[in-house]
């Protein structure tokens, strides 16, 4: 079974996020990381491909400046190659332009199975990849916190308001996993050093046969318009607790008729 | 563009419009114009008299669809009706499930891009202006479509109040789907309901939430204990969640509930943006955490620098013999 994942690069989340000025795009400078939400996916196609007694596990990404680093980490946990999509003019793409350059790539891989996140890390617009599905004329189950291959469908627990349903669709489709679904294994050096040399195909938009008009700031169609500090809370009351510290909480909520 | 007609995405939970919906029907009748619901599933009928309160003057009822998910033909229905000239100048959908599937379906059926993470909508020169909360809601965006509608918004949970106007029940007509083909073969075969005790936790007036910092999954007893005794609900943040210690529907925050209560505790959680994007905007805010820098201390009226173990026990016993 051939499963795509789609895979994105981020700025390190754990450094503090920024505007750019000028184009109010997010700032992607500096070596980019595999998305964590994104880790899931990965994890998870490998033990589908697994179970399945085989197949191919190939990541599909779209980046700025031929970037590799997180491709690389998803590599070394056990995909087999990876689809890079980098190009100029896709930079300030929103999400519809992203999906049409990942389904152009993910085309190519003629797979059973396309897995993402359910949303990703930094921009989390979360429409991406249904988006995709649409393109690619394919079904799509998101939310998925289980997920079973059986014969050529897939069952897909997937998250509701109160529980979840059971869901079944044949194959190929489009599943978005959430976080926790499965724990992602940490690469083992052997997997880093075979990463090294694992395929990675570099693409642009004009290799895609994607129309330029469709992407970047322009096919974006949407513009921002202002940025703002939001209001701030008004510093609150911090004690340390020294034994008395519950008392506060029910003066608190006497105080709001609470009690 | 002017705004003349918005359509809303009239979800419907336990036979019901789904408060987001209704706060959108609400918000869309103050930008002027005329409001309309699309609706699927078959309880279309029963909440004509509902939307047509709070504002709404038709119902495009694509009727019920017989298990599959909402995504491919409810967006395909509303294409349809968009090709056919009915369309709108905008879509709201409520950033539910469903309501994204549909929203990010339609966008690629009639080629309009869509802005997500709506918390506030306002008019502008030529359309509407939609407002994003980034970096954990210390920023506001605003942004704007530039080219031709329907423009398509995702708006989250409590961005707007659900008014009603006392408005006559909407017509329904109908507008089923279209063949949507493969794209329609994702089908429900079963469903599961977790059993809830007390308030829901987006409607409850006190939420009452833990963290990693109560140790174990042993210990979310004592948040349950507590949101009882306050008639509240209890949350969770997403890391104890992922841990497997709570259920999904206990989750606060970016991916999980947006909660605006009375009060809101947060007990051993350290106020990660994608927690606060959900809590941030409760009336007031009590925080438990051991660390004297931790960011949710930032948000919070009340903060307890002390071990959750220690001032929780206490707390609870206090409010037992108040009886
Ligand atoms: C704060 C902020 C708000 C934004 N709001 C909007 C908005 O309202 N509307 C809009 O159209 N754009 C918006 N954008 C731009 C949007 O983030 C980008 O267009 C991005 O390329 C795709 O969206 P996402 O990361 O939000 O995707 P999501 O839909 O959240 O991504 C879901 C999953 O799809 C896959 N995926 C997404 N992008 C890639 C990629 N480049 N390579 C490989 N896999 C990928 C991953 O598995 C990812 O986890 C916003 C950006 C920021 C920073
Ligand atoms: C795309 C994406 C979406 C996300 N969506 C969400 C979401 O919807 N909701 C959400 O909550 N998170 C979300 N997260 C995760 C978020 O980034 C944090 O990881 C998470 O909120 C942390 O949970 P926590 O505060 O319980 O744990 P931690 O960050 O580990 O904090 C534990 C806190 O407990 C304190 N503590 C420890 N011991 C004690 C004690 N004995 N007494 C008192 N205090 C103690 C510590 O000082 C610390 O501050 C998302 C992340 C991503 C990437």
């Amino acid at each position: 079974m051939n499963v795509v994942v789609c895979v994105k690069q981020i700025p390190d989340p754990a450094a503090p996020g920024a505007l750019d000025p000028g184009t109010k795009n997010l700032v992607r400078e500096g070596k980019l990381i595999l998305d964590d939400s994104d880790a899931y996916g990965v994890e998870m196609a490998l033990q589908l491909a697994d179970a399945a007694g085989g197949g191919d596990v190939t990541l599909v990404s779209m980046a700025p400046n031929g970037e590799t680093s997180g491709l690389r980490t998803a590599l070394a946990m056990g995909a087999a190659k990876a689809i890079l999509v980098s190009d100029d003019s896709l930079a300030g793409t929103d999400a519809l332009g992203t999906a049409k350059v990942l389904a152009a790539a993910i085309r190519r891989a003629e797979p059973d199975l396309i897995l993402a996140a359910t949303e990703s890390t930094d921009g989390y617009t979360g429409t991406t990849p249904v988006q995709i599905a649409e393109l690619l004329g394919l079904p799509s189950v998101t939310f998925a916190k289980k997920v079973e291959i059986s014969g050529a469908s897939v069952k897909v627990e997937r998250q509701t308001e109160t529980g979840y349903d059971e869901v079944e669709s044949p194959l190929p489709a489009v599943v978005t996993v959430t976080a926790g679904v499965v724990e992602p294994r940490y690469p083992s050096f052997k997997g880093i050093m075979a990463a090294k040399s694992k395929p990675v195909d570099v693409l642009t938009v004009a290799d895609l046969g994607v129309d330029a008009g469709q992407v970047g700031a322009a096919g974006a169609r949407q513009e921002i318009t202002d940025v703002a500090e939001a209001e701030a809370r008004s510093a609150g009351d911090i004690v340390v607790d020294e034994g008395e510290g519950y008392q506060r909480v029910i003066e608190f909520l006497e105080q709001l008729k609470v009690l | 563009m002017s705004v003349d007609k918005i359509w809303v995405l009239a979800e419907v939970a336990d036979g019901a419009p789904i408060t987001t919906s209704l706060e959108l029907i609400s918000h869309a009748r103050s930008l002027g114009g005329t409001v309309e619901a699309v609706a699927y599933g078959d309880g279309t009928a029963a909440m004509a008299p509902t939307v047509g309160e709070y504002g709404a003057t038709t119902v495009h009822d694509v009727g019920d669809l017989a298990g599959a998910l909402p995504g491919a033909p409810v967006a395909a229905a509303i294409a349809a009706l968009v090709a056919a000239g009915n369309g709108p100048d905008v879509i709201l959908f409520p950033a539910t499930y469903d309501g994204r599937d549909i929203a990010a379906r339609l966008s690629v059926k009639i080629d309009r891009p869509v802005l997500t993470n709506v918390v506030g909508l306002t008019e502008g020169d030529g359309g509407l202006v939609s407002q994003h909360a980034i970096f954990g809601g210390s920023q506001i965006l605003s942004a704007r479509f530039t080219g031709e509608g329907p423009h398509i918004f995702v708006v989250r949970a409590k961005s707007f109040a659900a008014e009603p106007t006392g408005g006559a029940a909407a017509a329904v007509v109908a507008a089923p789907a279209p063949d949507t083909g493969a794209t329609n073969a994702a089908k429900i075969v079963a469903r599961h309901v977790e059993e809830r005790i007390g308030p829901k936790l987006d409607e409850a007036d006190v939420v009452v939430s833990g963290g990693r910092g109560l140790g174990e999954k042993e210990q979310y007893a004592l948040i349950e204990e507590l949101a009882t005794l306050l008639h509240g609900a209890a949350g969770a943040s997403r890391a104890i969640v992922d841990a497997g210690w709570v259920p999904y529907s206990h989750q606060v925050g970016q991916t999980g509930k947006t909660v605006k209560p009375t009060v809101y505790m947060a007990c051993g959680i350290s106020g990660a943006t994608q927690h606060m994007v959900g809590m941030k905007n409760s009336k007031n805010i009590v925080a438990i955490n051991k660390d004297q820098d931790a960011p949710i201390f930032s948000v919070a009226d009340l903060g307890i620098v002390g071990d959750v173990h220690k001032v929780l026990p206490k707390l609870i016993e206090a409010l037992k013999a108040r009886g």
